[in-house]
């Protein structure tokens, strides 16, 4: 006779204690691995529901990783394919459009930073105050983040028109400044570049922020309190010092979302003027599927995998991070 | 929600079980903070009252300028003849309003088909995202085969490859497809498949599942409950607030792409509205232009302004997990 048990194990997992329950056959202690236990334990079910993720993602995501490195050391035209071993790195590496892409897009990583950095931080800890409408600024300040950013970008582009009717030389004419010429000048394209990009992503850092300042413990406050701190000592000593691990998180988050920036310079300039905007990802499409060099996929995905062995350091990173962070 | 916007998952247990009857919460972030930096006595002291006030008056200027300054613009654009756009962008209607920007836009330049096409595609990543996750959670979370850590494992590695990375790879894919042997480029299966390859919805999903109550299960179970009544009948209608944050962003998402699906819709008739804006604005008239860029901003803004407070409480929980 085979009479089912229930028993309950208990495992710490992680932080908290998952309780698994499992059916097991009195009569024999350890279980046999026969097919016909494996169907009646639910296996082929199991194994049905896990369908879709497998079929999705082996096709879409772990067979196109494969590929990214495989291709890497091949030459295809779409019908013959053959093996080169490091010639499309030394190509890619001998591009002198590289380093020009690798500046740009350091230069634009770096004034996202200086734009995108302390306005949501100080946006979010005057907002964290708010007594009353706290709603309504979470609501503005997320807003443009649900545009589509091709049609920030394409109104942005017309409020960068560079006579002095464009609507942004309007506003600098009110005060006597300008006009500028924004996309087409060599120094300014970038900088307006990533003041579009900010606009339409601060919000999203902002609301992260505000998250994280709710979860500032209110003994750490009320202590500060009795110890006769001012609400700027507060804010400094208390607030600050808990947020580090948030600031460092969308540090990083908005590094790997720069490395990956297309929309703007595509959309905006093409890369242009002489290459001011060109970034790495911006390189990797007109490698691949750009118009006057076109089809050389075994370049695109040479410099494909450099950006990702970088970018993955850096979600490593990333990933421990946000586990301390969110388990502390 | 009536999580934790802090942590990544629900960290009550309570939160799953009983979570469309949670609905008094009026504002997403006020509920959450027990106090801020500022103590209500601190508050009644003009001293700290007067400049704070004064800063967040000034905020809130700012941020109404910064987010509905562009939008009110836009508006403005798509009903206003196309001389006036640009000889006075910033005047109020000086030669009167040009509703027929929007009617020209909608039957003339076809925007009523992009924006069908631009519905077809998110309806198709939204289920597409929402099987895929909320079965793989399934199988991770309760069903628990030996083969399961391997999986999960597998669908985590992917979180650590940038998408955008991938583009070359994922387009060749596209374009032979091993073992499917029919190109999906020009179909929307090429836009709907890969956007149900997300880690990050996956590992959501196992994180809810893994806080609702196990014994439930159990006790459907024993009274006889497959697998497939027990997903069907007790973990969907549990995780609907997990589920309407998935669906949210998959929509959002969708309409937004705009890479990808340039790739893979090559053909102009199949284009969704975020693709084919940019190839318009050369051929078509400012003001037309500029009513269809409305009319594509419209369906997320609204979904934005109905839902906010599942945008906003999962927008918190990117910080944690993101791809």
């Amino acid at each position: 006779m085979v009479t089912d048990d229930l028993v309950v194990a208990v495992r710490p997992s992680g932080r908290r204690t998952r309780i698994t329950t499992r059916f097991v056959t009195q009569h024999t202690r350890r279980r046999r691995h026969t097919p016909a236990t494996w169907l009646r334990g639910g296996g082929l079910s199991a194994l049905v529901f896990a369908l879709p993720a497998i079929f999705v993602f082996g096709w879409f995501s772990w067979l196109p990783i494969v590929k990214s490195v495989v291709m890497s050391f091949q030459k295809t035209n779409l019908i013959v394919t053959t093996w080169v071993g490091l010639a499309n790195f030394h190509r890619v590496l001998a591009d002198p459009l590289l380093p020009i892409a690798i500046r740009n897009t350091l230069w634009f990583a770096l004034l996202a930073l200086v734009f995108g950095f302390p306005v949501p931080l100080v946006a979010a800890v005057l907002m964290s105050e708010v007594r009353r409408w706290k709603g309504l600024y979470s609501v503005l300040a997320y807003l443009p983040v649900v545009i589509p950013p091709v049609v920030a970008v394409l109104l942005w582009k017309f409020f960068y028109t560079p006579g002095p009717r464009g609507v942004f030389n309007q506003l600098l004419g009110s005060v006597h400044l300008g006009p500028v010429l924004w996309l087409q000048d060599k120094a300014i394209v970038m900088p307006a570049l990533v003041l579009e990009a900010t606009w339409a992503a601060a919000g999203g850092t902002i609301i992260i922020y505000l998250a994280a300042l709710t979860s500032v413990p209110a003994e750490l406050y009320d202590a500060a309190e009795v110890d006769g701190a001012s609400v700027w000592g507060k804010v400094w000593h208390v607030t600050m010092p808990h947020l580090r691990g948030v600031l460092f998180v969308t540090f990083i988050l908005q590094i790997l979302a720069t490395a990956q920036v297309f929309n703007e310079p595509y959309l905006f300039t093409g890369g242009g003027p002489s290459n001011r905007t060109l970034t790495v990802l911006l390189l990797i499409y007109n490698y691949a599927f750009g118009t006057s060099l076109g089809g050389r996929y075994g370049e695109a995905t040479a410099l494909s995998v450099m950006l990702a062995v970088v970018l993955a350091i850096l979600s490593v990173l990333y990933f421990r991070l946000t586990r301390r962070w969110s388990t502390s | 929600m009536s999580t934790t916007t802090h942590a990544p998952w629900p960290t009550t247990s309570t939160a799953p079980a009983a979570p469309a009857t949670r609905r008094r919460r009026t504002s997403p972030a006020s509920d959450l903070a027990s106090r801020t930096a500022i103590s209500e006595v601190e508050w009644r002291r003009p001293a700290v009252r007067r400049p704070w006030r004064a800063m967040h008056v000034v905020l809130l200027v700012l941020l109404v300028v910064a987010a509905i300054g562009p939008l009110a613009l836009l508006l403005k654009f798509a009903v206003t003849p196309t001389q006036d756009i640009l000889r006075t962008p910033l005047a109020l209607f000086p030669h009167g309003v040009k509703w027929s920007n929007v009617t020209e836009a909608w039957n003339r330049v076809h925007i009523s088909r992009y924006f069908v096409n631009s519905l077809i595609a998110a309806a198709g990543c939204w289920a597409s995202q929402v099987l895929v996750a909320t079965s793989a959670g399934y199988v991770l979370s309760v069903l628990r085969p030996r083969w399961a850590q391997l999986l999960n494992a597998a669908i985590l590695c992917t979180l650590f490859v940038p998408a955008v990375v991938l583009l070359v790879p994922l387009y060749l894919v596209a374009l032979h497809p091993p073992l499917i042997g029919v190109s999906l480029v020009n179909t929307f299966w090429g836009v709907w498949l890969p956007a149900g390859a997300s880690a990050f919805n996956v590992v959501l999903m196992t994180r809810f599942f893994d806080n609702l109550p196990r014994e439930i299960f159990e006790a459907a179970r024993v009274d006889g409950a497959g697998p497939f009544r027990v997903f069907w009948s007790m973990v969907l209608p549990m995780s609907r607030p997990i589920l309407g944050v998935v669906s949210v962003f998959a929509v959002i998402a969708s309409w937004k792409d705009f890479l990808w699906p340039m790739l893979v819709l090559r053909n102009p008739n199949m284009q969704p509205l975020a693709v084919r804006l940019p190839s318009l604005q050369a051929s078509t008239d400012l003001g037309v232009l500029m009513a269809a860029m409305a009319i594509a901003a419209l369906l997320p803004v609204v979904m934005f302004l109905v839902f906010q407070r599942t945008f906003l409480s999962s927008a918190g929980m990117g910080g944690a997990v993101k791809g």
